[in-house]
C-alpha cells in the first residue's frame, strides 16, 4: 500500500522535473525545490495532481510542510486515513 | 551619431507557413493559409474562415521543456516562442548558459491579448468557486507580457524585456521601439516581434462588428481580397513574427547574415480627430506618419521602390492607397510597387505587423516582389490612382532597394518603417 502510494507520487513529481533532472533522482528524502530543482511555483500543481490522484484535499498549511517526498507521503497517508 | 541597425535573424509562425523557408515559398507561390473552421460554424459565426498556424505538425519539445508544456493553453505563447526562438537561432545566437544574463540583449514582443483559452479555463474555475484549482501558470499565460517573459527566460536576455500593445500596429511598433533602443546605444541586440492568439474568443468581437467577409465560407482561399473591387472584409488571422535587430557594428563583428537595414521610421496617432475614430484612421495622420518616416530615413519619396501596405481587404483599402499616393506625391505609373500579404493569411491582428515585416524583408533576400492574391479585379478607386502594373498579381523578379512598410490600428494609431537592402 505504502509502496503503491510512493510510486503514484513519484509519477506525479516526475512530470515537474526540469529536463536535466532524471526520474531516478527522486528518492524518499529528496527535497522538491532544493534537490530536484522543481520550480517552487510548480509545488501548487503537484498538490492539485496529488488531490486528484488520491481523492483527497490538501489545505494551505499542508502545502507549507511539504518539502520532501517523504513529507508529501506522510500528508497523503494522514489524509487518506482521515477519510 | 546613432548606431546603424540591421536585421540579422528572423522567425515566423504564420497561417501559411512555419519557418522562413515554408513561409517564403508560400508567399512566392501564392499559397493561402486561410481555411474553413467547423468550430466557427457551430458557434454561429458569420465568417467561418480564418488563418491559423498549423502547429500540430511541429515538435514542440524543440521549443519548450515538458514542464512548460504541461497545461499550456495560450496559442499566442506557442506562436511567439516558435517565431522568437527560431529568429534567435537564425541570427546565429544561442541561449545564455551562464548565471549572468546577456545584458546587451533585450526583447520587445507585443500582443493584443494573450492566453485567451487559458483565461477561459480560469473563468470557469473561479465562477465555480474553485480558485484554488487554477494551478500555477494562469497568470504567466494570460498576462500581456507573458510572451516577452517566456522568451526572456528561454534566451537569458538582460536588457529591457517588455511587451507593447497598439492593436494591429503592434508588430511594426515593436520593431521601431527596438530599432530606437539600439540606435540610441541602449542595447546591442533586440528581439522584436508580436503574437496574436487564435480562436473564437479573439475573433468573435470582429465578427460582431460585421467587418469580416460572410460569403466565402465554402471558398476560404478567396476570402481575403486586398485592393480588390470585391473585397468584403478582413479575414481574421493569428500567429507570430520575430526579428533580431542588431547594431551594424555587432553584426559585422560576428559575421552575421544581414537581411536588411532599418534606416528610419515613425509612429503616431490621428488622435481620433479629423475623420479618425476608434476604428477608422485620420488620413492626415497616416500621411504624416509616412512623410515623417521618409524624413527620418534621410531619403526622398522617389527612393521608395516598393510598399508593403496595411491593406486589410476592407472598403478602406482605396483610402490607404490615396494616403500613400498623397504622402509620396506619386501616382499612376510613377507609384512604387505595392503588395499586401493579407490575401495569403488574412489579418493576423497584433501579429500582422511583425509577420508582414518578415515577409517584406524576405523580398530583399529573394530579389523578388511577392505577388498579391485575390485581386484580379483591382478596385476602381485604386485603378484611378495608380497603374495596375504596380500591383503585381504574381511574384515578379525585381531587386527592391528601399521598401516602406506600414501598419495601422484601432485607436487611430500608425507606424511606418523604412527598410533598405544592405550592401
Amino acid at each position: 500500500m505504502q509502496e503503491e502510494r510512493y510510486q503514484k507520487l513519484k509519477e506525479i513529481v516526475q512530470t515537474y522535473l526540469p529536463d536535466d533532472v532524471s526520474a531516478e533522482a527522486i528518492q524518499m528524502e529528496s527535497n522538491f525545490t532544493q534537490e530536484l530543482n522543481i520550480n517552487s511555483a510548480n509545488l501548487v500543481d503537484i498538490v492539485l495532481d496529488v488531490e486528484d490522484a488520491f481523492d483527497i484535499m490538501l489545505e494551505n498549511e499542508d502545502m507549507d510542510g511539504m518539502q520532501t517526498v517523504k513529507d508529501a507521503l506522510q500528508i497523503i497517508d494522514y489524509k487518506i486515513a482521515a477519510k | 551619431m546613432g548606431n546603424r541597425v540591421v536585421v540579422t535573424g528572423m522567425g515566423v509562425c504564420a497561417p501559411n507557413g512555419i519557418g522562413l523557408s515554408e513561409f517564403a515559398a508560400s508567399l512566392k507561390n501564392g499559397n493561402s493559409g486561410i481555411q474553413f473552421y467547423s468550430e466557427l460554424e457551430k458557434l454561429n459565426f458569420s465568417c467561418q474562415v480564418a488563418g491559423k498556424p498549423l502547429i500540430n505538425t511541429i515538435n514542440l519539445n524543440r521549443y519548450f521543456t515538458n514542464v512548460q508544456l504541461k497545461g499550456l493553453n495560450a496559442s499566442g505563447v506557442f506562436y511567439g516562442v516558435i517565431a522568437g526562438k527560431d529568429a534567435w537561432e537564425d541570427a546565429g545566437l544561442s541561449s545564455v548558459s551562464s548565471e549572468n544574463p546577456d545584458w546587451d540583449s533585450g526583447i520587445i514582443f507585443g500582443t493584443g491579448i494573450l492566453g485567451v483559452d487559458k483565461f477561459r479555463e480560469a473563468i470557469y474555475q473561479v465562477d465555480e468557486g474553485n480558485v484554488r484549482r487554477l494551478g500555477s501558470t494562469s497568470v504567466i499565460q494570460t498576462m500581456a507580457s507573458g510572451i516577452s517573459a517566456y522568451l526572456g527566460g528561454m534566451l537569458g536576455c538582460g536588457n529591457q524585456v517588455t511587451t507593447n500593445s497598439s492593436a494591429c500596429t503592434t508588430g511594426t511598433e515593436a520593431l521601431l521601439m527596438g530599432y530606437e533602443r539600439i540606435k540610441n546605444k541602449k542595447a546591442v541586440r533586440m528581439l522584436v516581434g508580436s503574437c496574436s492568439d487564435s480562436g473564437p474568443y479573439v475573433w468573435g468581437g470582429f465578427d460582431a462588428m460585421r467587418i469580416l467577409p460572410r460569403n466565402y465560407n465554402d471558398n476560404p482561399e478567396a476570402a481575403s481580397r486586398p485592393m480588390s473591387a470585391s473585397a468584403a472584409g478582413f479575414v481574421p488571422g493569428s500567429g507570430a513574427g520575430a526579428l533580431v535587430l542588431e547594431s551594424l557594428e555587432s553584426a559585422l563583428e560576428r559575421g552575421a547574415n544581414i537581411y536588411g537595414e532599418i534606416i528610419g521610421g515613425n509612429v503616431n496617432s490621428g488622435g481620433q480627430r479629423g475623420g479618425g475614430s476608434m476604428t477608422a484612421p485620420n488620413s492626415k495622420a497616416v500621411q504624416r506618419c509616412i512623410t515623417n518616416a521618409i524624413e527620418d530615413s534621410g531619403i526622398e519619396p522617389n527612393d521608395i521602390d516598393t510598399i508593403n501596405g496595411h491593406l486589410t481587404a476592407t472598403s478602406k483599402d482605396p483610402d490607404e492607397i490615396t494616403n500613400w499616393s498623397q504622402a509620396l506625391g506619386r501616382s499612376g505609373i510613377d507609384f512604387p510597387f505595392v503588395n499586401s500579404f493579407k490575401g495569403h493569411f488574412g489579418h493576423c491582428l497584433a501579429a500582422a505587423g511583425s509577420i508582414e515585416c518578415v515577409g517584406t524583408l524576405l523580398q530583399f533576400k529573394e530579389n523578388q516582389i511577392f505577388g498579391n492574391i485575390n485581386c484580379e479585379d483591382v478596385h476602381p478607386e485604386i485603378d484611378k490612382l495608380i497603374d495596375t502594373s504596380k500591383i503585381p498579381r504574381t511574384t515578379m523578379d525585381f531587386a527592391p532597394k528601399i521598401i516602406a512598410k506600414a501598419s495601422f490600428g484601432f485607436g487611430d494609431v500608425n507606424a511606418c518603417v523604412i527598410f533598405k537592402a544592405y550592401s
